[in-house]
């Protein structure tokens, strides 16, 4: 015989969990169901590959090419920016910083992460657009560039995180292998600890792709917001999410419009989930490998 | 010992501590070329600490402070001068848990000779081959050189961590309870190998196992609680030992 209260919050714990498993199925049928509802006036082929995007036009189109382009051009560059800066940071992080300087380096990529996207928005525009625009003599400096750097700091942390953790849990032995060979520290990062560090590597790009791709007040603020077909970083664009941020509230409850962003969310969730699935896979790819030890 | 040639490690009054921990005391040791030198004692009496002290293994930790002498080949290892590239490149050290790299076979074999520049490919064929030769791999594995190491048995491991010293041809292995993971057979095996190995390199081995000093070593020394009590030829220690507390020991009067 249980006692009451015990029955009680044993309850309560399974209804919490079963909670969330019921809003995403919810989430997910209404998205669908508002989503798919465009394709009695629209097929998917030109929906996915349609190149103009002029949804109260009439009669209205409803092409999402520009923008999954814009969202990959800006994605693209993020991660060209953030990889390199973040891999670098998670090796000095891990192996090379002496502790002190760890610490210090450990709470500033924390407060990166802290800081709200809104804010890295402005002061884009305030720094960082008006630099390119001088630099690169454009007409204006919001563009897929500006994006993609603003971006790379938001990506920054997750990227650093994950892939200094994957470092640090490489086995010592293969480090004290290394050096006991004679190698210098350089080799044995580049040589061994990389190498065994390569599927956490891996998921941190997948993951930070995921936080890139599905940013959207500040990519709304300062890519420019032109849906049209980009063919330079030096070029405003517009991406998915910030297609549905900036529409949403003018759009007809019921429209074509209305139902496109529905679909645009449908092709951001297939996304999301597929770059999870292969972080994921990654990280468990990884796991496998170092428990055959 | 007057001939300097007889001695290829010599530690004098070689002190060693952990922060404030004294973890080697005065310890003095001869080790003579090509032949077997072990050392054994309880856990936690110092030997890997010693063991590590001879290719500069305890600079990665922080806080030890040593102070003595240590000559290898009659240079001294402790000063900052050293070439710590060339200091371990020719003594190598085999760990307790084989450690290959996660990489191809292949390549562990390689690996000493790619970071000491060598990047023919003539070259690392050969000297691969000759390794696994020697540690008597090659038969085995001649077609599975691209094989992931760590897909070998424990035992292929760690005979596959001794190849890939022996590539960068060094004069002096280190082997720190190199059969600790193995089963009675493997051990067997490897000390077979070492006696092999003993014709061409000096090696010093760090056991627990009573037996197996007895069986592979030429010298012997007994360590407990960071000295080194007593030292000398194996058979003497293991039958006439001059120290009580080695003589409690090998007569297992200790844990
Ligand atoms: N990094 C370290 N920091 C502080 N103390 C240490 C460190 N490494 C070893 N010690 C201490 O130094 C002493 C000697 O350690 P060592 O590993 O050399 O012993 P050992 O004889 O090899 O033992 P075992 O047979 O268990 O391997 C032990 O008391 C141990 O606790
Ligand atoms: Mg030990």
């Amino acid at each position: 015989m249980k006692r009451p209260f015990e029955f009680i919050i044993e309850k309560l714990v399974l209804i919490s969990g079963l909670a969330s498993i019921i809003f995403v199925v919810l989430i997910f049928v209404f998205l669908l169901k508002e989503g798919l509802s465009l394709f009695g006036q629209e097929n998917l082929w030109g929906f996915l590959f349609g190149q103009n995007w002029y949804p109260i036009s009439d009669p209205p189109q409803f092409g999402i090419l520009p923008l999954i382009l814009g969202s990959f051009l800006v994605t693209l560059g993020a991660i060209i920016i953030a990889v390199p800066l973040g891999l670098a940071s998670a090796i000095y992080v891990a192996e090379v910083a002496p502790s002190g300087i760890r610490d210090v380096l450990k709470t500033g990529i924390e407060l990166l992460a802290a800081i709200p996207s809104i804010v890295l928005g402005f002061i884009g525009i305030v720094t960082l657009a008006p630099f390119l625009k001088n630099v690169f003599h454009l007409s204006s400096g919001l563009t897929a560039l500006a994006g993609s750097i603003m971006l790379a700091f938001m990506a920054m942390p997750t990227i650093v995180s994950i892939i200094e953790d994957s470092i640090v849990s490489v086995p010592k032995s293969y480090k004290e292998g290394s050096l006991a060979l004679g190698a210098t520290r350089w080799q044995t990062i580049y040589r061994v600890i990389l190498p065994a560090a390569s599927s956490g590597i891996l998921a941190a790009i997948m993951l930070g792709i995921g936080r890139v791709v599905g940013e959207t007040m500040a990519v709304l603020m300062i890519t420019g917001n032109a849906a049209v077909m980009p063919t330079s970083f030096l070029q405003p664009v517009r991406t998915l999410t910030a297609t549905v941020a900036a529409e949403m509230g003018e759009a007809v409850a019921g429209s074509g419009h209305y139902y496109a962003l529905f679909a645009i969310g449908i092709v951001l969730f297939v996304i999301s989930f597929a770059i999870n699935l292969l972080a994921d896979w990654f990280l468990h790819r990884g796991k496998k490998k170092r428990k055959k030890r | 010992m007057q001939n300097s040639k007889l001695k290829i490690i010599e530690t004098n009054k070689l002190n060693l501590f952990y922060g404030a921990f004294h973890a080697l005391i005065d310890v003095n040791l001869q080790v003579k070329p090509r032949m077997i030198t072990g050392l054994i004692g309880p856990s936690g009496c110092g030997k890997s600490t010693l063991l590590r002290v001879f290719n500069r293994m305890n600079d990665l930790i922080d806080g030890v402070k040593i102070s003595g002498s240590v000559k290898f080949e009659n240079k001294e290892i402790l000063s900052d001068a050293i070439d710590l590239i060339t200091l371990r490149k020719r003594i190598g050290m085999v760990f307790q848990r084989p450690n290959p790299f996660p990489l191809t076979i292949f390549e562990n074999v390689a690996y000493g000779l790619r970071i000491h520049g060598e990047g023919s490919r003539l070259v690392l064929d050969e000297a691969v081959q000759k390794s696994l030769t020697a540690v008597l791999l090659w038969d085995e594995l001649k077609d599975k050189l691209s094989l992931s190491a760590l897909e070998l048995s424990l035992e292929q491991q760690q005979r596959l961590c001794i190849a890939r010293l022996l590539a960068v041809t060094p004069d002096l292995l280190l082997m720190d309870e190199p059969c600790s993971s193995l089963d009675p057979l493997a051990t067997m095996r490897i000390e077979e190998l070492m006696n092999e190995l003993k014709k061409e390199y000096t090696i010093i081995i760090v056991t627990h196992n009573m037996q197996q000093a007895a069986r592979v070593s030429q010298e012997c020394g007994f360590m407990l609680l960071g000295e080194l009590v007593e030292f000398g030829d194996t058979k003497q220690i293991f039958t006439a030992p001059r120290d009580k507390r080695t003589d409690d020991y090998i007569t297992g009067r200790y844990g």
